[in-house]
């Protein structure tokens, strides 16, 4: 037996391991409970391993995973920074296209209200050299623009037009140490002469030291210079000072606060123009000078020259009294003002029934005279 | 290409390979058996289609061609089919004997062979995988009285896939071996 078992010892073994497991398999089939001993040591063996393996994948995949993850967020990050810029692009335009229209539409209702005549344009370009004061508009002689033309804002004055050329114009800034134009207080009513000084503040010239002006007063455009029609605002007075002649005031321009791109040509003004027929004869394309303005009631200078032949309009007592010496003169049958007999002024005048009557009342200023031919419109 | 040099010598190397008994050092039997049952267990859990891979029938195999001893594959079969068993559900001894008669016989087959042929590995390999499952599908239907729906196509790719990775998996362990009786 022992021999048997020898010789076919591999075989033997097989079957005693074959019958011990399906011995095992009947019972735990048979008995329908588990052989619990042999699992216990089976997962106790592998536990401690798969602790081991699950550390290690966590570590590594998770890391591999978490570095995956942070290559998607880094590309993520600079597909939000890319999206980022271009919000920021798209919102810089807006609220510059946004400005615009706020600027237009100011501009727009500037024009409605406004009487002068004005058209609009954009700034293009700025004159060369460092400290140049000059800008170039996109309206030029085909448009209407002028050389003499104002050139205004909503907000204020911003120049006039020194030359014109057909499909563009080239603007002075009241900040040109040559630019000057008349100014009004809007509190005192003083009169001054507004000059560039080649930066951004303006120089109020020719106010007495005696004479008040407040910081935060007000200029307005006089209409002395027949260029700006009057009541266009220049800017508050920033410093006001006794100087050794007169006041050294100064103003900072209120056109210029918010950045100059879109501005308006004053193509007419309130009051026509005055012909100029050297002007008009010699074919240059510059703009007719206005009228001068309404004088002002508080500060109107009297003019003291002799107004022409009747028929005009009279502006000064000396001019209604010069009219009316000279009628008491024709009814007394005396020529006044020539050197000869002086009429008897006590003497009652007989009131004129026709012409004579109607040019003894005093026109207003505004009124322009019949015999001014009126400019032709640009 | 030359003819190859039959000589007495050559002859001879050829006999000791074929008969030669590998060995591993005690720790390589005792955790790569239970590494194929860990893994048998834990990469299903993250990659579902490597359930069709039977690491421990390959591991089987390898050992019990590569002892040479038909003991020893019995012993290796029963052990890495009972521990495969205790991680099913199912009744111990299922694994364990199916195991048991592949290692029997894969060491029976060594013995003959030159098991250190790739080619001869994968044909076996793919010999064996087929042996398992079919012998498995027996014992469940006779023991346990279960029915298993079995398609020879997709057994067959499961057998081709698994000897594919025993190539690469038995010249892993071929650098474990210690030195050839």
């Amino acid at each position: 037996m022992d021999g048997l078992l020898g010789r076919y010892r591999n075989l033997s073994v097989l079957v005693i391991v074959i019958m011990a497991q399906l011995v095992l398999l009947a019972v735990q089939v048979k008995n329908n409970q588990d052989v619990r001993l042999i699992r216990v040591w089976a997962v106790t063996a592998i536990t401690p391993l798969a602790r081991v393996l699950e550390g290690i994948r966590a570590n590594t995949f998770g890391l591999a995973g978490e570095y995956w993850d942070l290559l998607e967020v880094r590309s993520r990050n600079q597909s939000m920074k890319s999206d980022l810029d271009r919000l920021k692009l798209e919102n810089q335009y807006l609220k510059a296209e946004l400005a615009t229209a706020k600027r237009i539409e100011a501009m727009a209702g500037f024009v409605q209200r406004s009487p002068n005549k004005t058209i609009g344009a954009r700034i293009i370009g700025t004159g060369a050299g460092m400290n140049s004061k000059v800008v170039f508009i996109d309206r030029g002689s085909t448009a209407g623009v002028l050389k003499g033309m104002a050139v205004i804002t909503p907000d204020g004055i911003v120049g006039k037009v020194t030359a014109s050329y057909p499909t563009g114009s080239q603007v002075m800034l009241i900040t040109d140490p040559t630019f000057a134009c008349g100014v009004l207080s809007d509190k005192s009513r003083i009169h001054g002469t507004a000059r560039g000084q080649g930066n951004n503040q303006i120089l109020i010239d020719y106010i007495q030291n005696e004479q008040t002006v407040l910081v935060g007063e007000i200029f307005y455009t006089s209409g002395d210079d027949r260029i700006f029609p009057k009541g266009l605002p220049v800017g508050p007075v920033r410093v006001a000072r006794q100087g050794k002649l007169f006041k050294e005031i100064y103003v900072s321009p209120a056109a210029f606060d918010r950045g100059l791109e879109e501005v308006l040509v004053v193509l007419e003004g309130v009051h026509l123009p005055i012909p100029d027929l050297a002007s008009q004869s010699s074919s240059s394309a510059e703009a007719k000078l206005m009228p001068p303005p309404e004088a002002d009631a508080a500060a109107a200078p009297v003019d003291a020259s002799p107004r022409p032949a009747s028929g005009q309009g009279f502006a000064t007592d000396a001019d209604r009294l010069l009219q009316r010496y000279r009628s008491l003169g024709e009814q007394q049958g005396v020529s006044y003002g020539n050197g000869g007999r002086l009429p008897n002024f006590n003497a009652p005048a007989v009131p004129r029934t026709s012409a004579p009557k109607a040019s003894a009342v005093a026109p207003s200023p505004n009124i322009t005279p019949p015999s001014t031919p009126r400019a032709p419109n640009p | 290409m030359p003819p190859p040099d039959f000589n007495e010598a050559n002859f001879l190397e050829g006999r000791r390979r074929k008969s030669a008994s590998s060995s591993f050092r005690p720790i390589v039997f005792f955790l790569v058996p239970l590494f194929s049952v860990l893994l048998d267990i834990f990469l299903p859990r993250f990659v579902e289609p490597t359930r069709t891979l039977e690491f421990p029938l390959l591991i089987t195999i390898y050992f019990s061609l590569m002892k040479r001893q038909p003991l020893a594959g019995i012993i290796i079969g029963a052990v890495i089919g009972l521990m495969q068993d205790s991680l099913s559900q199912q009744p111990l001894g299922m694994f364990g004997i199916v195991k048991t008669l592949v290692g029997f016989f894969a060491a029976s087959v060594s013995l003959r062979f030159d098991v250190n042929n790739p080619a001869l590995r994968f044909m076996l390999c793919a010999f064996f995988f087929l042996f398992h499952q079919f012998l498995y599908w027996v014992m469940v239907r006779a023991l346990l009285g279960q029915i298993i729906n079995v398609n020879g196509f997709d057994e067959l790719a499961r057998a081709l896939l698994n000897s594919a990775l025993a190539l690469p998996l038995f010249l892993l362990l071929d650098k474990m071996r210690d030195k050839e009786a």
